[in-house]
């Protein structure tokens, strides 16, 4: 008998397990694939390693700063600041038609650039910054937090080109919902992004999941791999226990899932019906070029671009074709500035992400699959360099994954990179002792995730304390 | 245990939950939420080590009782002087 069992060992699931295994709990982190981190993962392909997710950790904060995210959730998981190793941005833009702004880990530079290029709403601007919700407000009590964030920003900013540009990389970075964004989550993206920055370990997204499974086996908690749930057997309102897919009938106290709000409602014996409905509609694919340069040598020193070509910013399934071209964001990894004895990594790497409809790229034949996939990441590149340098005959090898690499990786419905539009804050379900954490509890991105992962534990099942 | 016992022990958790803060400078009459930035979370964990390590129980209505670390160690002396420090 687990004290918890946990659904899922992406970082909501793997930081909420070394909670709990840190007070003594009995603990088994379930995970369906093969491999640990859900959306934020990583593979290895012709002698390269590749990321799945992971562009950049957000919420950067220095060493030594003792408020946000970032030291909140290393002090609740008794890790170093040195742990993560995280090397800071070079800088990041937004790119329009005609105009740029670019931003990085002092937020006054983003501030100055707007200055710069729309004088008239600085002022703006600031009450944009005036009106955020502390993170403190967020477990969406608060009223502002369900409002329209456009509603919100047309209330402070008059010129709707600033309103799209400041959009357009938190809906990219946080936003299930098409078309708008709930200001609550809003608030956490601008301030994970303009206000706080990005950073990532030289290693990427695998040394802190390393660290993470490090800590969590550390402490005596159990992993088991290729080990998906097939059903939470649930009698009177209560779980008792999950049974595998290969038969295997685990007992536990209580649920702790990172699978998604309708993904694990459809795993509870006592639904018939879940409403699929309510499933996210928004996936990606990204096209990753290996070049044999480093893209400074071409001249593109961005970390991360976001571009889009026209003055609005279409946040939405694509409404034909397999992908959505018009914006997409550009990442590369060699833009960091990496500690002098780590280096520079050994390939250049440009991974570029677009707008991608889950349901075409199922339905595509095999072979059809994997022509796309060279078709697509053609489109994509040719749209990209329109804001950027042709980086395309320095390009040695790629790979591209898709709604379906997503969906294998995350078991979400759609491939829904960000899970449902309506977020479950509180982290219940109809079942007393089932509590949801990840994307589908409320924040997202990976500082996002793991705080989901420790204050669900803390709530639900740390406390009451038996 | 003594009261300089229990305040090693305090220092001792302190350090688990910030292992990169310096505590050699801690004010012992201030509060820790002032000096270390120690949000709820952070006070539910001295609690829950304090569980974890010695089996003392620190009901919710006392938590106020341990703002400051003479005030944490004042609070504790009645439920850990019959503690052996290990």
């Amino acid at each position: 008998m687990y004290d918890t069992i946990i659904i899922g060992a992406g970082m909501s699931g793997l930081a909420a397990g070394i909670r709990l295994a840190h007070f003594d709990q009995r603990v088994c982190i379930l995970e369906r694939h093969y491999t640990i981190g859900g959306l934020n993962s990583f593979y290895r392909m012709n002698g390269r390693d590749y990321d799945v997710g992971l562009h950049a950790m957000t919420n950067f904060s220095r060493k030594g700063t003792k408020t946000g995210p970032l030291p909140k959730l290393l002090r609740q998981l008794r890790l170093r600041w040195d742990d993560f190793q995280l090397a800071e941005q070079l800088g990041s833009e937004i790119r329009f038609p005609g105009v740029s702004l670019q931003f990085g880990n002092d937020a006054e530079l983003l501030r100055s650039e707007i200055a710069e290029h729309f004088p008239d709403q600085v002022d703006g601007y600031d009450r944009v910054v005036g009106r955020l919700l502390d993170y403190d407000d967020l477990d969406g009590d608060n009223p502002d937090f369900l409002r329209s964030s456009r509603e919100v920003l047309a209330e402070c900013i008059s010129e709707p080109l600033l309103v799209e540009m400041l959009l357009c990389p938190l809906m990219w970075y946080g936003n299930a919902r098409q078309n708008d964004m709930d200001f609550g989550q809003f608030c956490i993206m601008f301030r994970a992004c303009y206000l706080e920055g990005f950073a990532r370990p030289f290693k990427g997204v695998r040394l802190i999941l390393k660290n993470l499974v490090r800590k969590f086996r550390g402490l005596g908690g159990e992993l088991k791999l290729r080990s998906g749930v097939s059903r939470i057997h649930v009698e009177d309102g209560h779980a008792t226990g999950v049974v595998l897919d290969d038969g295997t009938e685990l007992e536990g106290r209580r649920i702790l899932s990172s699978a998604g709000a309708i993904e694990t409602l459809r795993l509870c014996d006592d639904i018939t019906e879940a409403e699929v409905a309510k499933a996210g509609q928004l996936s990606f694919i990204e096209s990753i070029s290996i070049l044999d340069k480093q893209p400074q040598q071409l001249g593109f020193d961005r970390t991360i671009l976001f571009y889009n070509d026209s003055e609005r910013f279409h946040w939405q399934r694509p409404e034909t074709g397999l992908c959505d071209v018009r914006t997409g964001v550009v990442c590369s990894p060699n833009n960091y500035a990496y500690a002098p004895d780590e280096g520079s990594l050994p390939d250049g790497i440009i991974r570029i992400t677009t707008l991608a409809d889950h349901d075409r790229w199922c339905a595509l034949s095999d072979k059809a699959y994997r022509a796309e996939k060279v078709v697509q990441q053609d489109a994509a590149i040719e749209s990209a360099i329109r804001f950027m340098p042709d980086f395309r005959r320095h390009v040695i090898d790629a790979d591209v994954f898709t709604p379906k690499t997503i969906r294998r990786f995350t078991w979400h419905d759609n491939g829904a990179v960000y899970g449902a539009p309506e977020k479950q804050l509180d982290g219940t379900t109809h079942v007393d002792n089932l509590y949801l954490c990840g994307t589908d509890q409320g924040f997202v991105g990976i500082v996002g995730a793991i705080v989901s992962g420790i204050s669900m534990a803390n709530r639900y099942c740390l406390r009451p304390m038996e | 245990m003594t009261n300089d016992e229990i305040r090693e022990e305090i220092i001792d958790i302190l350090e688990d939950i910030a292992p990169d803060e310096d505590l050699g400078d801690l004010d012992d009459e201030k509060s820790f939420r002032d000096q270390l930035e120690l949000d709820s979370m952070d006070f539910l964990d001295i609690v829950m080590e304090l569980r974890k390590r010695h089996r003392v129980q620190v009901p919710e209505e006392d938590y106020p009782q341990l703002a400051s670390m003479a005030s944490t160690v004042a609070y504790l002396e009645p439920k850990m002087r019959d503690i052996v420090k290990n």
